[in-house]
Parts: structure tokens; C-alpha cells; sequence
């Protein structure tokens, strides 16, 4: 089967420190796959590289067997850790900000992601509270039809309802042509939705499997599994 | 539906052996149809490739069909409920027996202690 996001030998660093150390892995089409690590641990830098946002130092990046560029940023959907929207926009003006942007997005969707998030297109995005900004932010990026679905930290510092809400909107509306990566530190609560995860940590991958496969093999929870890998 | 899920077991074999239970008890009957994968991985905020897993093995196992373009039905044979409600039993005594053993009773105690507890219980 075709892979969706490739890295092949990925070195990245910055001042000197290496963020990334050598990363190669593979992402197969219709998953959800947790990208879990600690703060520091290369995260956002795998995000950011498969976002076509920088270049690796060294290795490649590719996305439907092509290296990451202008064309595979047209079929990938990122949600930054830090939003895209400016605090003078409304909620509808960040819709349209994105139906004019981006040619796959879906404003049919976005309207019916809108009303399952219970958020006012008259809002004013300044007014918005952390938790229903992270649902406008999820809104925006799984309205677009992409093939690869990035979410950089989507449960980062928000309450359990607004938790529960966006892991159900990432159930109910992503798309099982395309795959997602998700990073999080918080495994507890968001395990159950993926099909794979990915450890990483001090920019070296230390283990890719099905979390089900875990399970089975090891009796652990994801969350266990991760405390046990990366616990002082 | 609802299943207090404990993440250390695999998902999908949490969710086949709450349906064998509904199926055993009678909420989901020989015929009926189950709910859609997307439907149901909605409801329990899980992966729905894990439910479209379960499924699978449902069916590997005889006890979900597929009815082409219809959705999956509970099969209509009574005959594998029963031999469900069997095995989900067999887990059951077989767990107790082991448990009992490592409290030191000889199989005769057991199953007098056993006969006693039912007796008391008839009473009640």
C-alpha cells in the first residue's frame, strides 16, 4: 500500500542541538496515529517538517511518494499549536478566511462542524475561551478535504468537556481515505482513538506499533507503556 | 451502550465480549441489527478501525452477519447463542475454580461449598 507521510533518515537542528536524530518512519493510509513524546522530545518539528514548513538538514520527507513542497502542502491540513486565525475575525470570518484559501475546503462541512461544536458564527474569535478556540481551530482544519491531517497538541491545556468534544469531532469527521497525525503528551485520555503510536523521545524514535498490538503483547495501556518509556 | 473500558486490555476484544453479554442476556436478540461501525465508534469515542476489528471477528466467530447493503445482524441462530452463553459461562467457573484452588479448598470442598451457597440463596 502506498504511504501516505515518509521520513527517511530525518536530521534537523537547531543552534547546534539535534531535534531530530536520524528519524525514518512510515504512515499508512486510514489512521489515526498518535505521535507521543514528552515536551522538546521533536514533536512539533516532525509536524512542522511534514507541513512543508521547513526542510530537514539531512533525509527526506515525502507525502503520497512526493518530497514535501508546494504540492503536498495543497493536500495537507495542519493545526499549529498556535492558531492561524487574527483575534479581530468572527467565527464566520475565519471560515471564509479559509474557503478562500484553500481550494479542498469544504464549507458545507464546516457549517455542520460548527453546529456539532456548538460554536456561533457571529462570535468574535477574541472572545472565544481556549477551549472553544482549540474547536474552531479543529474545525478549520478537518473541513478541509486533505489526504494527510496533522493536529499539533489539539487537547493541549483545555477542560475534559472541551477534551471529550474534539476527540469526538476527530471520530466523527475525519475522513478514512486520508490519515492523521496527532501529537499529545496527554496519553490517558485520547489513546482510544488511535490506531498506531509512535514514541519519540530526544529526536529518536523508540517504538511504532498498533496500539492494540501493545496491548496484547505488553498487557499495558498506552499511557502505562508511555510512562514506562519516558518516566525519570 | 456504554462499557467502562480498561486500557490495558485490547479495545476490540472489550467490545466483542460486551456484545456476547448483550447477545447472552437477551437486549440484543437472534435477528437484530447492530449498530453501524461509525455509529457505534461515535458512541464509545474509540477508533473506528477498532470497531470495524470487532465486527470482523464477530463474524469470523459466527456470531454477526453481513446482509449485503443491509448492515450486520446478530445471527439468527440459537443454537450459536447458546454456545456463547456456554463459553461465557465456562470463563466464568473456570476463573472461580482457579481462584478457589489458590485458596487451598479440594475440588469436593468446592463443590459442596458450592451446593451450600446455592441452597442458601434458594431460600432467600
Amino acid at each position: 500500500m502506498e504511504s501516505v507521510l515518509q521520513l527517511t533518515n530525518v536530521t534537523k537542528s537547531y543552534r547546534g542541538k539535534k531535534a531530530l536524530d536520524n528519524v525514518s518512519f512510515t504512515l499508512s493510509p486510514g489512521k489515526i496515529i498518535g505521535l507521543l513524546g514528552s515536551n522538546g522530545s521533536g514533536k512539533s518539528t516532525i509536524m512542522k517538517l511534514a507541513a512543508g514548513l521547513i526542510q530537514p538538514a539531512s533525509g527526506t520527507v515525502t507525502i503520497g511518494g512526493q518530497l514535501v513542497g508546494r504540492e503536498t502542502r495543497a493536500v495537507t491540513s495542519f493545526m499549529p499549536d498556535q492558531p492561524l486565525t487574527e483575534s479581530w475575525m468572527r467565527v464566520e470570518n475565519a471560515i471564509q478566511y479559509y474557503n478562500d484559501f484553500f481550494t479542498d475546503f469544504d464549507a458545507a462541512k464546516a457549517n455542520e462542524m460548527l453546529t456539532f461544536m456548538k460554536l456561533n458564527k457571529t462570535d468574535r474569535i477574541s472572545t472565544l475561551s481556549k477551549g472553544m478556540n482549540e474547536r474552531l481551530q479543529l474545525t478549520l482544519t478537518l473541513s478541509r478535504n486533505a489526504k494527510l491531517y496533522l493536529l499539533d497538541e489539539p487537547i493541549g491545556g483545555v477542560d475534559p468537556v472541551a477534551r471529550a468534544k474534539i476527540l469526538d469531532a476527530i471520530v466523527n469527521y475525519y475522513n478514512e481515505e486520508s490519515s492523521m497525525l496527532v501529537s499529545t503528551h496527554l496519553v490517558h485520555d485520547i489513546e482510544r482513538i488511535f490506531d498506531e503510536v509512535i514514541f519519540i523521545r530526544e529526536g529518536k524514535i523508540v517504538l511504532q506499533d498498533e496500539v492494540e498490538n501493545i496491548r496484547i503483547t505488553h498487557g499495558k495501556s498506552i499511557d502505562e507503556m508511555f510512562k514506562g518509556v519516558f518516566g525519570e | 451502550m456504554s462499557i467502562e473500558f480498561d486500557n490495558n486490555m485490547p479495545i476490540y476484544i472489550q467490545i466483542m465480549n460486551y456484545i456476547k453479554k448483550e447477545i447472552v442476556i437477551g437486549n440484543l436478540k437472534a435477528g437484530d441489527k447492530i449498530p453501524a461501525v461509525r455509529e457505534l465508534a461515535l458512541e464509545l469515542q474509540i477508533n473506528p478501525n477498532t470497531v470495524q476489528r470487532t465486527f470482523q471477528e464477530l463474524e469470523r466467530d459466527g456470531i454477526v452477519e453481513t446482509k449485503r447493503g443491509l448492515g450486520r445482524y446478530v445471527t439468527s441462530e440459537e443454537s450459536k447463542i447458546m454456545e456463547i452463553k456456554k463459553e461465557m459461562a465456562g470463563d466464568l467457573l473456570g476463573r472461580f475454580i482457579q481462584g478457589m484452588q489458590e485458596l487451598g479448598f479440594a475440588n469436593n470442598d468446592i463443590v459442596t461449598i458450592v451446593a451450600q451457597a446455592v441452597n442458601e440463596e434458594d431460600k432467600e
